[in-house]
């Protein structure tokens, strides 16, 4: 399964390269030629105004929507045609906007669900749990904060306790690249900012692509800061020459200023 | 759980040992009868409980199953080189090739769980694969079963049309008419129950049951954690239609006929009626609701013809608004018992 990660060559520092991906909505393009790329272990966030394109990004690199012309390239491999599951197995996993827990089974069965190394359909009968499997459960259960909650339902859970296990299942696949799209929606302060902890305890094993519009949350984050703007490449830095920059100003300000209106 | 309801499945099964005892040869037939449709209900809570997809067609397989021992049964009932009465009056001078193999005994038997499973994995690939869930599958489970029905009607010369298959006098050698035979088949359809039960609940335990209860409430989610669901639901898909090809098999047996009319699209509804009533959530709420709601029919039936599809109208609705669980839903909250959330399906939003 991770015979790709394997065989990429080390002199390549990127795990992914977004090469002229355009997405067309039947004539609304809402992704016009963008392009970007990340280094393996690095944080990349992702801003822009609503409906600049960011979600549909993660949605185009992840194989749930289909560019209508562009590559996406997983550690030297093109994954733009693989079906969804590949695209996992071979080592990205994505975290939803709203929480996307499985609420019926328990906090561990999710994660153990996510955690399964054998993804083959036909493995997947009988009882067994594999015990570097548990381990991982236990490690990601201590990491996220729920230990206490283990056999609770997901379904039942606080909103913020949903994001965090959701960011521990995408954790818990192993996969190499994790796109996480506004994990602090709905959390507060103190919830934002022990997210922001807990994600950049990530880095250097993952490579995480975090959408925000928190810019409190963003600043806390660090990293290099990416902007969209209505489906295109706007502008690249860091926190701190975004927040200065008089384009990226413009975008925002302009929506805001239509908002006050 | 309270442990008095826990332990209520040794009752249960005490009493159903000793039924042939305690209840008259004509209500031992139907209780047999009804407990061969329990099989297939067993079936449903696999595949509309825990997999949620609802399939308005188990009939055909019910059907599949039956008509594969109706077929061997008619076979070796008959004088060397002839043919079924049927196909005679039709003017058949030959017996149809997919018909022949149905002479062997190992090959009917096998054919009852093994045609319906083959078909249902089939059908059910063709369509998952593109990704059709919901309603729009539904509606196409019962699109085959009137498909099916209408099929076995208009080619009354290989399949005995509207009247079906019926007048079967052996089974591997044994006669049906003996004074021994009802109970034999009841104690074999009880054991087939029992089987079917605890094989269900050791899937649903399983790794798999957990696959299947996240595909139902997101499967989505379950895909982008990089499993491919298609193969899982087309699994559920065919065990619950060998489960409803065995029940099929066992019901023809005991009640001596199967015809279109067992099997098409109101047979179908009815079926997912018995699961509804007795919980889709619960394995012995289904086999419950499979047995209430049969007796209920013969009951009603008998009393006053034309009111039953009335009945069966109005309890539907009346179960899908007031009780969702089902009785066993029922029967769990009036037990105290509040943590059922565990295997209610929420909706996971994207």
């Amino acid at each position: 399964m991770n015979a790709a990660l394997a065989n990429a060559t080390p002199a390549d520092p990127f795990i992914l390269k977004v090469d002229g991906i355009t997405v067309d909505f039947d004539g609304f393009k809402a992704i016009d030629n963008f392009s970007m790329t990340l280094e393996r272990g690095q944080l990349r966030v992702l801003i822009g105004p609503n409906g600049a394109g960011k979600s549909t990004l993660c949605d185009t690199i992840i194989g749930r929507v289909r560019a209508a012309s562009g590559h996406v390239w997983l550690n030297g491999e093109d994954i733009t045609a693989l079906p969804e599951f590949e695209i996992v197995r071979r080592g990205i996993c994505r975290k939803f906007q709203t929480p996307g827990v499985l609420p019926s089974l328990t906090v561990r069965d999710n994660l153990a669900l996510a955690a399964r190394r054998d993804r083959r359909w036909w493995t997947g009968f009988g009882h067994a749990v594999d015990a570097t499997e548990r381990v991982r459960v236990d490690e990601i259960l201590a990491a996220i904060g729920l230990e206490d909650r283990a056999t609770t339902l997901a379904g039942l859970l606080a909103h913020g306790e949903k994001q965090w296990l959701e960011i521990g299942m995408v954790v818990a696949t192993g996969a190499e690249l994790l796109l996480l799209d506004e994990p602090t929606a709905g959390m507060g302060p103190n919830e934002t900012s022990r997210t922001a902890k807990l994600i950049k305890s990530l880095l250097g094993k993952h490579a995480v692509l975090v959408i925000d519009h928190d810019m409190k949350f963003v600043e806390e984050l660090g990293g290099k800061v990416t902007v969209m703007h209505q489906g295109k490449f706007l502008k690249q830095g860091t926190v701190e020459q975004i927040r200065n920059d008089p384009d990226v100003a413009a975008v925002y300000l302009g929506r805001s200023e239509r908002e006050e209106a | 759980m309270p442990k008095y309801l826990s332990q209520l499945w040794i009752v249960a099964l005490v009493l159903a040992v000793a039924a042939p005892w305690l209840i008259s040869s004509y209500e031992l037939s139907l209780l047999g009868r009804f407990l061969a449709m329990a099989i297939l209900a067993i079936g449903l809570v696999l595949l509309w409980g825990e997999a949620g997809i609802l399939s308005l067609g188990q009939g055909v397989f019910f059907g599949l199953g039956g008509y594969a021992i109706a077929m061997h049964m008619k076979l070796v009932s008959l004088p060397e080189g002839e043919l079924p009465d049927f196909m005679m009056w039709s003017g058949l001078d030959a017996l149809p090739w997919w018909w022949v193999p149905f002479a062997n005994p190992v090959f009917a038997l096998v054919a009852v769980v093994a045609l319906p499973a083959i078909v249902g994995a089939l059908f059910s690939w063709l369509v998952f694969r593109r990704r059709i869930v919901g309603t729009y599958f539904s509606l196409i489970t019962q699109a085959l079963a009137l498909c099916f029905a209408t099929l076995l009607v208009s080619k009354q010369d290989v399949t005995g049309g509207f009247n079906g298959l019926t007048d079967f006098k052996t089974l591997f050698g044994q006669d049906l008419a003996s004074p021994g035979a009802p109970i034999a088949l009841y104690f074999v359809t009880l054991g087939f129950v029992v089987l079917a039960f605890l094989g269900a609940r050791w899937l649903i335990g399983s790794r798999y049951g957990i696959l299947l209860r996240a595909t139902r409430d997101g499967e989505n989610r379950v895909r982008f954690l990089g499993y491919n669901t298609t193969p899982y639901k087309v699994v559920a898909f065919a065990i619950a239609a060998a489960l409803a090809g065995l029940g099929g098999a066992l019901f023809t047996l005991h009640a001596g006929v199967i015809s279109p009319a067992l099997v098409g699209v109101v047979p179908s509804i009815e079926m997912i009626v018995w699961v509804a009533v007795g919980g889709r959530y619960s394995l012995w709420g289904a086999v419950a609701g499979a047995l209430i709601v049969n007796f209920a029919k013969d009951e009603i039936s008998s009393a006053l013809p034309e009111a039953w599809l009335y009945v069966l109208g109005a309890v539907f609705i009346l179960v899908v608004t007031l009780l969702p669980r089902g009785i066993a839903g029922l029967v769990r909250d009036l037990a105290g018992r509040r943590a059922l959330v565990a295997t209610k399906p929420q909706e996971v939003q994207k």
